[in-house]
């Protein structure tokens, strides 16, 4: 069956190399591929990544203020974030992202709000310094229990010369508060990727050396940071509440539900846990260097998964920390257990693709297959080598892989090889619908989740049960039509 | 933990015990005030509503906070998307089409076709004439639209990116494979006006360019141009051409963008429906243009007025006399009576404001909106004896909006109790309803945030709205879709009512199946 299916994938990409003029053609070639588990040198390894996207086609890609804004720092919820710049970015990306947080909206707490600096055309001509400097002290004035502003650089910043650095600094001087310029313009790289770099370097050179919290802050032996989880539904709270049980003390959240200090406390921690390798590896690495603390990637996806990566926490603990891990295992795995029992006979065998972006396209992979789900083509947003040489060990099977994979494509690809659901974003959504096929948002867990632990892994079993089994897919097709329609 | 009998979501696990546990432990490593000092959180917010707060609020010069707008290349892409096999493209970095895509997806739960060219670094540094060039030919190659419309980002208009001359030269390497393909093209810069702006420079551009040749003369004394707007309710769409055939089978709509995003289940195409490119090239030679948005088409009239030689209206077919007025004037340039069908669709209409009346006679409403929307919405507020306190335009048009409005709030006999608020946010409407507090709320998905913060219900009727489903299939134009508004507001009053009356054996006296 394998080699069907594989035979089936190279097919699919040669059939879809077709349409493009050479130059195209050429570019695309580079970034589609197979792989197999036991496969010498497949897509995994030699899929071209991080590049431009090929103009004229529909990407599914964001850009480097989506990454900074959007993914690092606009979850930071006692900090305000300006979208520095036109009014749209701000507007388009406004409470989109289920980042989960506790806190008095607009008082003390600024996550789901839209704080822009709403340029007009004056301030393109004679730049936007000034309006800039007066917008940070107007948000100090109405919003006293912030607990820091970041600005968030939109295309024109970049463009027209604006000295944001310095405006940061002059009111950082003034209002003794943490005032963070962000490089973040949208033009900035190929996708959001370098966003997260970006932000993670500006977290690096303003609050990583701000030692006010670490001062006085007592730690313990089992402290550990949560490095790029977005609270997304909840997750980071999901997957806290297994880190706490297992005996460690989880001081900080990166950056869903975070607050500065546990931005600036991580430092403390003695072991970072690492989940959105994309988006914060860059940080966890400077903090290695600087101040000695380990990182680890981990994927809290799937009991399968979850289990092998608290073992793996608990192993850098030693046996104490073992032994209450293994205690926690025995007692989720017995619901997890339960779970598998209830849904994997209503979902085994069925076939699913993923079009997504940071660590999803491989860390879920395992969550599908402990429900007897097959998963045969995923594919990164915005990926680099490095994740897609990690995914090589996340595969079960023959699996298609497609990096920036456009609109045209993916729809290509899922005729083709007709998946049972397909798992991607809001974008892709209803297209796939249309055509009588399962589909579950893997942004925003399709507003359900959290999908991160075990707790999750039920909401994720019951989620793609829902929308494998609902009744509302065998309607398409209308009493008086003989044929199929649709894919 | 969860019981597998009982699986829950986000929204109830986190209520279970162990996790109120870890998130109340969690509070030690925060510094939010609300972790630190509850007490102080509470006065801030207390004093968030006052006075006080509100005169430092309005001061505000430079942060915009929680706007009620968006930025012009998405207006262009609904333009676009309103003739029939054509491709939206935006020149310039395609981080903001997964925007504008994701926007109108989200509210209108359908795909939303548009491409990028890509523009990076090197197109900052050099200009976007090579992704113009690639650009074009790949979207040709894979979409295979009949014209494509061109919008900018920011980013090409601040390096100043001449489209008109890009088009040539994509043109001239692209090995006749674009020869034939019509390619019209709007400067949409995002730091000028708002998403209506944008509409109006692409609607404007694709009226203009693929018209050119044609000479400028009413060639069909019948033919009547519609222009919507940027319309996000597609029944309203339905309910204008529905109204048009009632009159002539030769009013066409000019950007119709109803089908494109209301397909069925059953196979996803591309494109559907819009105009077709033959009536938008002769509709320079029709005897009319009525826009149905006079702020959304300020550009578009002016080159209508100004270069066909036609006639040129505007009306704004809201409420019951927007309604009345676009009738009369459908009747005046076709030189027919009134239809039947209609007089009785307005008798019901009118039937069904008479039996409601009582509900929203004296309410207070704030409005949010777009120009010409809250033109239709606060005139059909008035026509039912309610209150538009607040009315709140962040984009609006710096000439004749406020003197349009104030003709339709001086019909109110509390005319003196309501005021407009151009140029302000969403933040300052919070402001406004603490300190002026209103019985209702009307406007998009943000007003929630409202809704939770003052306790006044939202009524959502506006743009976007992410969080209800299917409000946008209904028409809000029309008589019908006057009913729609009368409907849904008629009931969230009586909704309210019952909130406010359901008190076991204290305020239930009130809770009365008859109302």
């Amino acid at each position: 069956m394998s080699e069907t299916l594989e035979a089936l994938q190279k097919e699919a990409i040669e059939e879809v190399l077709k349409i493009y003029p050479d130059k195209a053609k050429k570019n695309r070639s580079k970034h589609l591929g197979v792989d197999t588990p036991e496969g010498v040198k497949g897509a995994c390894d030699k899929t071209r990544s991080n590049k431009q996207t090929v103009p004229g086609v529909m990407s599914q890609r964001g850009c480097a203020y989506a990454g900074s804004k959007g993914v690092v720092w606009g979850p930071i919820k006692d900090m305000i974030h300006i979208s520095h710049g036109p009014v749209g970015c701000g507007q388009y990306s406004r409470a989109g992202r289920r980042n989960y947080y506790i806190g008095t909206t607009g008082v003390d707490i600024f996550v789901t709000m839209n704080f822009t600096t709403d340029f007009s055309e004056k301030d393109i001509v004679f730049g936007g310094d000034k309006k800039l400097k007066k917008a940070l002290q107007e948000i100090d004035t109405l919003f006293p229990l912030n607990n820091g502003i970041s600005i968030q650089s939109e295309c024109p910043i970049g463009l027209i010369g604006d000295d944001i650095q310095a405006v940061a600094k002059v009111h950082k001087k003034e209002s003794d508060k943490p005032t963070v310029a962000v490089s973040c313009e949208g033009f900035r790289g190929v996708s959001q990727s370098l966003g997260h770099h970006i932000a993670n370097d500006m977290i690096r050179d303003e609050v990583m050396p701000d030692a006010s919290y670490r001062k006085d802050f007592v730690s313990t032996d089992y402290d550990v940071a949560i490095i790029g989880d977005y609270n997304i539904g909840g997750d980071a709270w999901a997957s806290r509440i297994l880190l706490e049980e297992m005996g460690l003390r989880v001081i900080a959240q990166w950056s869903g539900d975070a607050s500065y200090k546990e931005m600036a406390i991580a430092p403390k921690a003695k072991l970072n846990l690492l989940h959105c390798y994309r988006s914060m590896n860059y940080i966890s690495r400077h903090m290695e260097q600087e101040f000695g603390i380990p990182w680890m990637e981990y994927n809290f996806f799937g009991p399968s998964k979850t289990t092998e990566s608290l073992r793996k926490i608990a192993e850098f603990f030693g046996p104490e920390i073992q032994a209450k891990t293994e205690a926690m295992i025995a007692k989720y795995t017995a619901m997890t257990d339960a779970v598998i029992a209830k849904y994997k006979p209503k979902l085994e065998g069925k076939k699913v693709m993923l079009y997504v972006g940071g660590l999803r396209p491989r860390h879920v992979i395992g969550a599908y297959e402990d429900l007897g789900m097959e998963v045969i083509g995923t594919g990164y947003e915005f990926g680099h080598g490095d994740d897609y040489k990690r995914t090589k060990e996340d595969i079960a099977r023959s699996t298609l892989i497609y990096d920036d994979v456009n609109e045209y494509e993916l729809e290509q690809f899922v005729k083709k090889l007709k998946p049972d659901l397909v798992a991607s974003g809001v974008k892709e959504k209803y297209v796939f619908q249309k055509m009588g096929l399962p589909f579950r948002q893997m942004h925003s867990w399709d507003y359900s989740g959290p999908y991160h632990g075990y707790d999750a892994f039920a909401i994720f079993a019951k989620d793609m049960d829902l929308a494998m089994n609902s009744p509302v897919w065998s309607h398409t097709k209308a009493p008086w039509e003989k044929e199929e329609i649709g894919a | 933990m969860q019981d597998v009998e009982n699986i829950v979501n986000g929204q109830k696990l986190f209520l279970k015990e162990e996790y109120q546990t870890s998130l109340a432990a969690k509070k030690e490593f925060e510094s939010a005030m609300g972790a630190v000092n509850p007490a102080k959180v509470e006065e801030i917010a207390q004093w968030t509503k006052s006075w006080d707060y509100r005169e430092k609020n309005l001061a505000r010069e430079a942060i915009t906070i929680n706007p009620a707008k968006a930025c012009q290349p998405l207006g262009a892409i609904m333009a676009g998307l309103g003739f029939e096999n054509t491709m939206p493209y935006v020149h310039g970095s395609h981080g903001c089409v997964a925007y504008f895509r994701s926007y109108f997806t989200r509210h209108f739960k359908e795909p939303t076709p548009c491409v990028s060219d890509s523009m990076s670094e090197s197109a900052a540094v050099f200009g976007g004439l090579a992704n113009m060039k690639d650009g074009l030919r790949n979207c040709n190659a894979m979409y295979k639209p009949d014209h494509i419309a061109v919008s900018t980002t920011c980013m090409a208009e601040v390096i100043g990116d001449d489209l008109g001359a890009f088009i040539i030269g994509a043109r001239e390497e692209a090995e006749g494979e674009l020869d034939n393909l019509p390619i019209t093209y709007a400067h949409t810069p995002s730091f000028v006006g708002s998403h209506i702006t944008g509409y109006d420079n692409m609607m404007k551009s694709i009226l203009e360019q693929l018209s050119i040749g044609k000479e400028a003369s009413v060639k069909d004394e019948e033919r009547i141009n519609i222009i919507p707007g940027f319309e996000p309710y597609l029944g309203s769409l339905a309910e204008i051409k529905e109204i048009g055939k009632m009159f002539s089978d030769k009013i066409v709509m000019l950007g119709d963008h109803e089908e494109q995003w209301n397909t069925g289940a059953g196979g996803y195409s591309l494109y559907a429906g819009g105009t077709t490119l033959e009536d938008a090239k002769t509709a320079i030679n029709a005897k009319a243009t009525i826009s149905l948005q006079k702020y959304s088409t300020i550009q578009t009239a002016k080159s209508i007025k100004n270069k066909w030689k036609q006639i040129y209206e505007t009306c704004n077919p809201i409420g019951l006399s927007g309604t009345d007025e676009f009738v009369m004037m459908l009747s005046k340039l076709t030189g027919k009576d009134v239809p039947e069908a209609l007089k009785i669709q307005r008798a019901q209409l009118v039937d069904a404001m008479q039996d409601s009346y009582p509900y929203m006679h004296g309410k207070k409403f704030a409005l949010y909106g777009d120009p010409d929307f809250l033109l239709g919405l606060v005139s059909f507020i008035v026509e039912m004896g309610g209150i538009p306190t607040h009315v709140l335009c962040n984009n609006a048009p710096r000439k004749g909006w406020e003197d349009d409005m104030k003709a339709i709030i001086s019909k109110s006999d509390w005319k003196d109790d309501c005021n407009i608020w151009m140029g302000k946010d969403l933040w300052h409407l919070r402001s406004l309803l603490f300190t002026e507090p209103t019985d209702f709320l009307i406007g998009n998905v943000y007003g929630k945030e409202l809704y939770r913060d003052t306790g006044i219900p939202l009524i959502r009727i506006g743009f976007p709205i992410f969080d209800r489903h299917h409000l946008h299939r209904y028409s809000i134009s029309g008589y019908k879709g006057a009913l729609n508004l009368l409907t849904w507001i008629v009931n969230a009053v009586l909704d309210q009512l019952d909130e406010e009356t359901k008190d076991i054996a204290k305020t239930d006296y009130f809770f009365d199946c008859v109302r």
